[in-house]
């Protein structure tokens, strides 16, 4: 196989690889025999955002945020209800771009190992499904799979032929990394794909990743709950509660000066190494809300310290700076009727 | 200062034996459950039994003598006696294997193939499609087998044909339902998920990485019914609607010798005994195969 793909556009240029608009998911719950019952799970609220050539955007938030199911979505494992996916400037699903093409291009690592690899095909089979899929012939296919499990550091002589109930969870990660490849894509979505490995193996492929991304000039969505493994990836963070985006911006500035009273809290949650930047925010507490009726307004002002009656009646909209930095939060919207946030004056001056 | 690099590829495997697949595996195992592997020695008997039934039988089943009608087990020259008819028990015993494995394996065979393919279909696609395949299918399932069986092969007619139909007619839903509920488990699993993702599409996903996860699973619940089969349609043969006299079958055989059960009750029960031990046999075989397949990770 052809490993040297060229390079693709630096971080930052202009047109993004990947653009979400007005994405929404909801699910419908099941009414019982007495009619009640019947919500509505707003798994996915109405989320825009978009993925630039060459970076990777961390994606970060509770669980039942809707990390997972933005991805899935992505991908269109489950189809959206409603929402724009543009790859490369073209609409996925268009004529423009087939969805099967998208998917050659796109590709997806989920979080179990074990789950996501057929327990009756070889690593090597398991790694060459796709590109047969995609018409390469069977020999090309295996050769490709081997190529690529060495790409991944397991030698192709000793473990091609292994099935995956034979490898370790590090081990399996890395086939499955194998696969998502061998259809060549330019962006892979990883959906909590070092969450269930050993923290030493987690750093390996962590690294592993950040190799293959700078080799292959990949583009990846790394959807976490570690915060810290996040930091260490992303170049850009996107931070979900209760299906919608709340904060949005490049990794350095989300976490040395978080916007949203969210971020902040949850960025507190991580306990600092040094006694002298101990953050006062409050840490938070409870769970989540309940995504099947969500607090009207902003939907964290439940749990928000800085919530003022303003917060339960209007729902903020995300805005960005000029350096693509977005926080949707009242308190950073001019004349929101917040008494915190900036007059529309100050704004404007 | 000491610099380490860890390549992966240099770390050794944790496992270094040779790499073996599951089949093989599942073999290894059944071969260490002696109970399992005595179940089949005992089907590997019945099935020579039924092959060359007929050399190996001392007499010709069909030969009745007036004068050594219901003779007792041991009575020289008939090891097991004789039957109402003076025809010797040992012989149509083993005739009659042929027969009974026949009416009591097809059945479940042609259900196997049509009820895999409606439970995957109804799996796989699941929603609405599933919905209408599933509860038809209750329609069915709602009867007792015993009592659909009667009364298919007494709508059809008798005779062998139309009992093996009204078999499989009673087999399809429980394979069905057992292939339907695999195959959603599976269809849930992440690598579908990733299979889907890589552009598949439905047909190539079930041949490639559905089949092989759930043609197993059915395959053993599909065994441990050839012995309800064995039965139905030895029951279904004694009510005489399944194989005619004289010939050679279990059930028949049964239904025939219950009028001499107070003059020879062994020889009644020796049909009985035989559909006993190859339902157990068959039970115990599918039980060893479930065992041998539920190798966890």
């Amino acid at each position: 196989m052809d490993t040297t793909v060229k390079k693709e556009a630096a971080p930052g240029s202009a047109q993004p690889l990947l653009m979400v608009k007005h994405l929404i998911k909801h699910f419908a719950l099941k009414k019982d025999v007495f009619g009640r019952g019947g919500g509505v799970v707003r798994a996915v609220d109405d989320i825009d955002f978009l993925v630039r050539q060459g970076e990777t955007l961390g994606v970060v938030g509770e669980s039942g945020c809707g990390k997972s199911t933005t991805a899935r979505l992505l991908m269109n494992l489950t189809p959206p209800d409603n929402g724009d996916i543009i790859f490369d400037g073209r609409s996925v699903g268009s004529r423009d771009l087939s969805l099967k093409e998208f998917r050659r291009q796109a590709q997806m690592v989920f979080q179990d190992s074990y789950a996501s690899l057929n327990p009756r095909l070889t690593i090597e089979d398991s790694v060459a499904f796709a590109p047969q899929v995609h018409g390469v012939s069977k020999e090309d296919a295996v050769e490709r799979a081997r190529d690529l499990l060495r790409r991944v550091g397991l030698d192709p002589n000793r473990f091609a032929e292994r099935y995956p109930h034979e490898l370790s969870g590090g081990q399996r990660q890395r086939v499955n990394i194998a696969r998502a490849l061998a259809l060549q894509p330019r962006l892979i979505i990883l959906d909590e794909a070092v969450s269930a490995l050993d923290k030493s193996v987690e750093a390996q492929v962590l690294n592993l990743l950040l190799d293959l991304k700078e080799d292959f000039g990949l583009t990846y969505v790394f959807i976490s709950h570690d915060l810290n493994v996040v930091r260490y990836i992303s170049d850009r963070v996107m931070v979900m509660y209760l299906g919608q985006v709340v904060e949005i911006g490049d990794c350095e500035t989300l976490f040395e000066q978080p916007k949203h009273p969210y971020t902040r809290a949850l960025l507190s949650s991580v306990p600092s190494m040094d006694p002298d930047n101990r953050t006062e925010e409050p840490p938070l507490s409870g769970d989540p809300p309940n995504p099947i009726n969500p607090p009207s307004g902003c939907r964290f002002h439940t749990r928000c310290v800085h919530a003022q009656a303003i917060c339960s009646q209007t729902m903020p909209a995300l805005v960005s700076d000029q350096a693509g930095h977005g926080v949707a939060c009242l308190m950073h919207i001019a004349g929101s009727g917040h008494t915190d946030a900036p007059s529309a004056q100050q704004e404007v001056a | 200062m000491l610099n380490i690099t860890v390549d992966p590829s240099k770390v050794p495997a944790v496992v270094t034996e040779k790499s073996t697949g599951y089949w093989r595996n599942v073999g290894q195992r059944f071969m260490r459950d002696k109970l399992a592997m005595f179940a089949g020695f005992v089907i590997l008997l019945l099935l020579i039994m039924a092959i060359f039934g007929p050399w190996l039988a001392p007499h010709d089943p069909f030969a009745s003598s007036i004068m050594k009608r219901l003779k007792p087990i041991g009575f020289p020259g008939h090891l097991l006696g004789t039957d109402e008819l003076g025809r010797d028990m040992l012989t149509r015993l083993i005739v009659g294997t042929k027969l009974s494995l026949f009416m009591g394996i097809t059945p479940v065979i042609l259900a196997f193939c049509i009820g895999s393919v409606i439970g995957l279909i109804a799996g796989y696609a699941g929603g609405t499609v599933n919905t209408v395949i599933m509860r038809t299918i209750d329609v069915f399932y709602a009867f007792p087998s015993v009592l659909l069986a009667i009364a298919l092969s007494g709508v059809l007619g008798a005779g062998i044909t139309n009992s093996l139909i009204s078999l499989t007619i009673v087999f399809i839903p429980p394979i069905a339902r057992v292939a339907e509920s695999v195959t959603t488990q599976i269809r849930s699993r992440d690598f579908v998920d990733a299979a889907r993702a890589s552009g598949a599409n439905a047909f190539t996903i079930v041949r490639v990485h559905v089949l092989g996860n759930v043609l197993g699973p059915i395959f053993v619940y599909a065994t441990s019914l050839i012995a309800v089969s064995m039965i139905l349609a030895s029951g279904l043969s004694f009510l005489g609607l399944g194989v005619k006299p004289p010939e050679p079958e279990w059930g028949l055989m049964l239904n025939t010798l219950r009028t001499a059960i107070y003059v020879q009750p062994w020889i009644a029960a020796l049909p009985g005994v035989m559909i006993f031990i190859t339902s157990i046999a068959f039970n115990l075989l599918s039980d060893g195969l479930r065992t041998a397949m539920e190798i966890k990770n």
